[in-house]
């Protein structure tokens, strides 16, 4: 026999102890004109992420059901939605975390307008990414390549780990509540990405200006809600809005001191690996709670 | 006339991975008009899964590297029926497109003195790959992107092209797609086209591949009467998760057995040693102590046979689960646990180690991973000239995985995001040069009306089959019968099943309306995925030896004269896929000396 020997055991084998025989999830179905919540009850097979459900429910069920998604591995941040009014990523919540007694609440994205079921239009977040000018490198070395040590990359590493899943978008409250401060607010994602160039051992650009007058960061009053969503573990908060606000006051008192963070500091003899510092650092472990909803247009 | 928008642009690059990104921001900068379109959103393509690194010969680590071992590494990796050209200018180039990556805004990890730092990887002589933890593809892909939007290159996300559109001399003059999110066809005009959608690896059932690899642009150009190459070298990684069952052929990456990790079968041994082929038993260490020195003194000891090519070491994973020593799951342990404290393991690989907590909550800094093999990536893909990617048909370019040739009958890891820089640079520059030497382009409207006919025809249809179905059984027929190792009856036997699957897809009918319909987009998906197919079939069957990535239980042993040859599959006149094998470009004396050098 010429094919593959692997055999997927019987559903539900070794690791799951006799689990429930079915779930439920109530997926909110409908457009921009309005909706409803409906309930999609399939065997449950463990071993599965929400995601997983979601697509059998599809196959079987529902074949017009829209949900976005690329990696199901928790890398390009496509399959965001509220679970069980959570924001989190589908592909990465176990059902096995979720209690499946009861029907398990699926909706779009809150602070997006629908498009289809749990599919919204994020067109929001990428008008802002082209507000900010990119990166502007000063000269190379002699030899045309550049040098950084690994403690100033790892900083803005951290940064540069977004998968762009926009949901700490989702639960900032300066537009979640408040849709006419879009215009002049970036909003999380995109003060995590202006601490990026920041902070970057080589960028040259000042966006202080930009950052305080046209995308809003002085709105933003620390609630930290967006860190807590963060499914790469940045800190948005402490490591990327405060430090930003501080270089925003910077600005306006002392253009000094700006530069004189700006300077980087030299390679350091200290090995590469040993001074990265990539773990996720612990997370605040509070979870925000927010009500499952009928999302806008939907009936009560 | 069917409703539809218009646009008109110099160079239509399809696909916004890697290669289309590179491709875009080239012409773009040669002064081209150029539009970028993608089926997923902007930043989301399959290169942002990438983890491991990209292969580029910078020196930082091996000052004794050089493009030519890296242009022989490759080679051999491909055993030897990779495009020589293409080899060589991907080792000579890949230095300066990663440099001009961290010109771009890019951080990749360091060296002590502040350069880029490498790691190993399997295949490569030298620690090679420039990396960023275990998410390259993402700094890559964020860095091409934040580029791209910079320049103020035009973007159409989720729409997906359909069928590509051609003059009366049959050069490729547009394209035809529809928006996923509304349902509403636009229609290019280009006077260039540059194919860079990527892989296949949803055609097969384990994968590691996002739902976008579905054999788009190999079917875009096949239809267009272009070539393919080599569709019968697809790459099963050794690697992919086997446990939970769904999260089944999720890659679990190289840079583990590069840091480190190590094979064992279900008696706790080390079976790698017993499956070092001859070819590369100089360079592989025979002892547990030898290859255990290896990762602090490259120098003096041979690397472990962990690190062999990808298509050994899934063989050889694929061998021991047969003799009945495989792992619970049906697969082999992948242990770092043992061998690396834990601080190491979550620095070095902080998204496996992620990866793993959530997926099968196991913690990979205290027991092994399971896994097995996993469809990958194809090495085949369309045929193209080595210096400027034009393929055979005119006006039209492919770059990335979308393009064969490269790679030959194995791809390297690593070598992958490097390509892609390499040649989405060259295809994008090309395009660019032949646009701007072409006249208007006159689009011919009514082939438009008919594409948009049949890519509706689903929703006209009651009761046919459900496309979810089909999909379920062509991803079954592929797994079992043109897997990893494959024989000639059962792949005659696909090709039978495949003129079932054929009709079958010819009468599905979609629910609902045309707004963001996924049963609709995989109505559509299926006919590329079914093109695809039936090109590896063929081309498997027409290829009687194993050779890196095509294993033939039946010729398991490599053919001298069929190491000369390449399987091309084209339409014939009735429009169906033909094999016809046609030799390899001559490779210039002084490359081939390269080979005979003592390393
Ligand atoms: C998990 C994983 C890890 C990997 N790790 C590495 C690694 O460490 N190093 C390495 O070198 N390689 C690696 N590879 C391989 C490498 O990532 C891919 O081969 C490479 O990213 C392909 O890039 P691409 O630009 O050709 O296409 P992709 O990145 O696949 O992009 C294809 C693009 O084409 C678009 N498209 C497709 N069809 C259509 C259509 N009909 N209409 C419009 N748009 C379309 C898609 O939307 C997408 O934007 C890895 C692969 C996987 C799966
Ligand atoms: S901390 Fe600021 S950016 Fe984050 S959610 Fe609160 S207000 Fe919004
Ligand atoms: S900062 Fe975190 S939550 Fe926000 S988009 Fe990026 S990954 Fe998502
Ligand atoms: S599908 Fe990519 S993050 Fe969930």
């Amino acid at each position: 026999m010429a094919t593959l020997v692997q055999e997927a055991v019987p559903a539900g084998g070794a690791a799951t102890s006799s689990p429930a025989e079915t779930v439920t999830l109530r997926l909110w179905r409908g457009d921009a004109r309005g909706g409803e919540f409906r309930d999609y009850t399939v065997e449950n097979l463990g071993g599965e992420v929400v995601l997983d459900v979601v697509h059998r429910i599809q196959a079987e069920q529902a074949p017009d059901l829209a949900v976005r998604w690329n990696c199901k591995a928790g890398k390009c941040g496509s399959c965001s939605a509220e679970i069980n009014g959570k924001p989190r990523l589908m592909c990465m919540t176990r059902m096995s975390s979720l209690d499946v007694s009861e029907p398990i609440t699926v909706s779009p994205m809150r602070g997006n307008p629908i498009i289809r079921d749990l599919v919204t239009d994020v067109s929001y977040h990428f008008a802002v990414a082209r507000r900010i000018p990119g990166f502007h490198p000063g000269p190379p070395e002699p030899d045309g390549t550049y040098r950084m040590s690994q403690v100033d990359v790892d900083r803005v590493q951290e940064f540069r780990k977004c998968i762009e899943c926009f949901l700490c978008q989702n639960v900032c409250h300066v537009i979640r509540d408040h849709e006419d401060n879009k215009p002049a607010y970036a909003g999380p994602r995109f003060f995590v990405r202006l601490a990026e160039l920041e902070l970057h051992p080589l960028d040259t650009l000042d966006r202080r200006e930009l950052a305080a007058k046209e995308l809003g960061i002085g709105l933003c009053n620390i609630t930290k809600c967006c860190t807590e969503v963060c499914p790469e573990d940045i800190h948005i908060t402490d490591n990327a809005i405060i430090p930003m606000k501080e270089r925003v006051v910077d600005a306006r008192y002392d253009p000094i001191a700006w530069l004189g963070r700006k300077i980087l500091r030299r390679p350091a003899p200290t090995p590469a690996a040993e001074v990265a510092s990539l773990t996720p650092a612990g997370r605040s472990g509070e979870v925000i709670s927010i009500e499952p909803r009928t999302p806008p247009g939907g009936p009560a | 006339m069917a409703e539809h928008e218009t646009h008109v642009v110099d160079v239509l690059v399809i696909g916004a991975g890697g290669a289309g990104l590179r491709a875009a921001i080239e012409a773009h900068e040669r002064g081209a008009r150029t539009a970028v379109v993608c089926k997923s959103l902007l930043g989301k393509a399959h290169t942002v899964m990438a983890e491991g690194g990209v292969a580029a010969a910078l020196r930082n680590v091996w000052p004794e590297d050089s493009w030519q071992v890296h242009f022989r590494d490759t080679m051999r990796g491909g055993k030897l029926l990779n495009n020589w050209r293409m080899a060589q200018l991907h080792a000579q180039e890949a230095p300066d497109r990663v440099l001009e990556l961290e010109a771009w805004g890019a951080l990749f990890d360091r060296t002590p003195d502040g350069r880029i730092l490498q790691r190993d990887f399997g295949g490569h002589r030298y620690a090679r790959l420039a990396h960023v933890g275990d998410r390259t593809g993402l700094e890559m892909i964020r860095t091409l992107q934040q580029r791209a939007v910079g320049l103020g290159i035009e973007v159409y996300m989720e729409c997906k092209i359909v069928r590509l559109l051609r003059d009366a001399s049959g050069a490729v003059n547009g394209a035809v797609g529809f928006y996923r999110e509304s349902g509403s066809f636009v229609v290019f005009g280009a006077k260039a086209v540059v194919l860079a959608s990527g892989g296949v690896g949803k055609a097969w059932k384990f994968t590691s591949n996002s739902w976008e690899s579905t054999g788009d642009g190999h079917a875009l150009a096949l239809w267009a009467g272009a070539d393919l190459i080599d569709m019968e070298c697809v790459q099963f990684h050794p690697t992919g998760m086997v446990w939970p069952p769904s999260a089944r052929g999720i890659l679990v990456t190289e840079g583990v057995r590069g840091d480190g990790g190590v094979l064992r079968n279900r008696d706790g041994d080390r079976f790698m040693f017993n499956y070092i082929p001859d070819f590369y038993a100089k360079e592989t260490a025979d002892t547990i102590e030898e290859a255990d020195q290896w990762y602090d003194n490259k120098k003096d000891f041979r690397r472990p046979p962990e690190l062999l090519p990808r298509d050994e070491v899934a063989r050889s994973i694929n061998a021991e689960v047969k003799a009945g020593r495989g792992s619970p799951h049906g697969g082999v342990f992948l242990d770092i646990a043992s061998r690396r404290s834990p601080e190491y393991i979550k620095r070095r690989l902080p998204s496996m180690y992620h990866q793993f907590k959530e997926l099968a909550d196991v913690d990979i800094t205290a027991e092994p991973m399971e896994v097995g093999p996993t469809c990958h990536y194809i090495m085949g893909g369309v045929r193209v000239e080595a210096d400027t990617e034009a393929t055979t048909v005119p006006g039209l370019y492919a770059a990335g995985e979308v393009a064969g040739g490269m790679h030959g009958a194995n791809r390297l890891g690593g070598n992958s995001l490097s390509d892609l820089l390499v040649f989405g640079r060259r295809a994008g520059l090309a395009a660019a040069e032949h646009a701007l030497g072409t006249g208007e382009v006159a689009l011919d409207l009514a082939q438009a009306d008919e594409v948009i006919a049949e890519a509706l025809a689903p929703f006209g249809r009651e009761r046919g089959e459900n496309p979810y179905a089909v999909h379920h059984d062509l991803q079954e027929t592929m797994q079992d019968l043109v897997g990893i190792i494959r024989t000639e009856s059962e792949l005659l036997e696909a090709d039978e099943k495949l003129d079932e699957l054929e009709q079958r897809a010819g009468v599905v009918s979609v629910e609902g309306h045309r707004q963001f319909n996924p049963g609709w987009h995989l109505a559509l998906d299926l006919q590329s995925m079914l093109a695809v197919a039936r090109c590896t079939t063929r081309a498997a069957t027409a290829r009687k030896e194993s050779r890196g990535g095509h294993t033939r239980d039946d010729y398991p042993n490599p053919d001298p004269e069929l190491a000369k040859l390449n399987m091309v599959t084209r339409l014939d006149p009735s429009g169906a896929v033909t094999v016809a094998p046609e030799p390899l470009p001559e490779m210039p004396e002084e490359l081939k000396a390269l080979f005979d050098e003592e390393h």
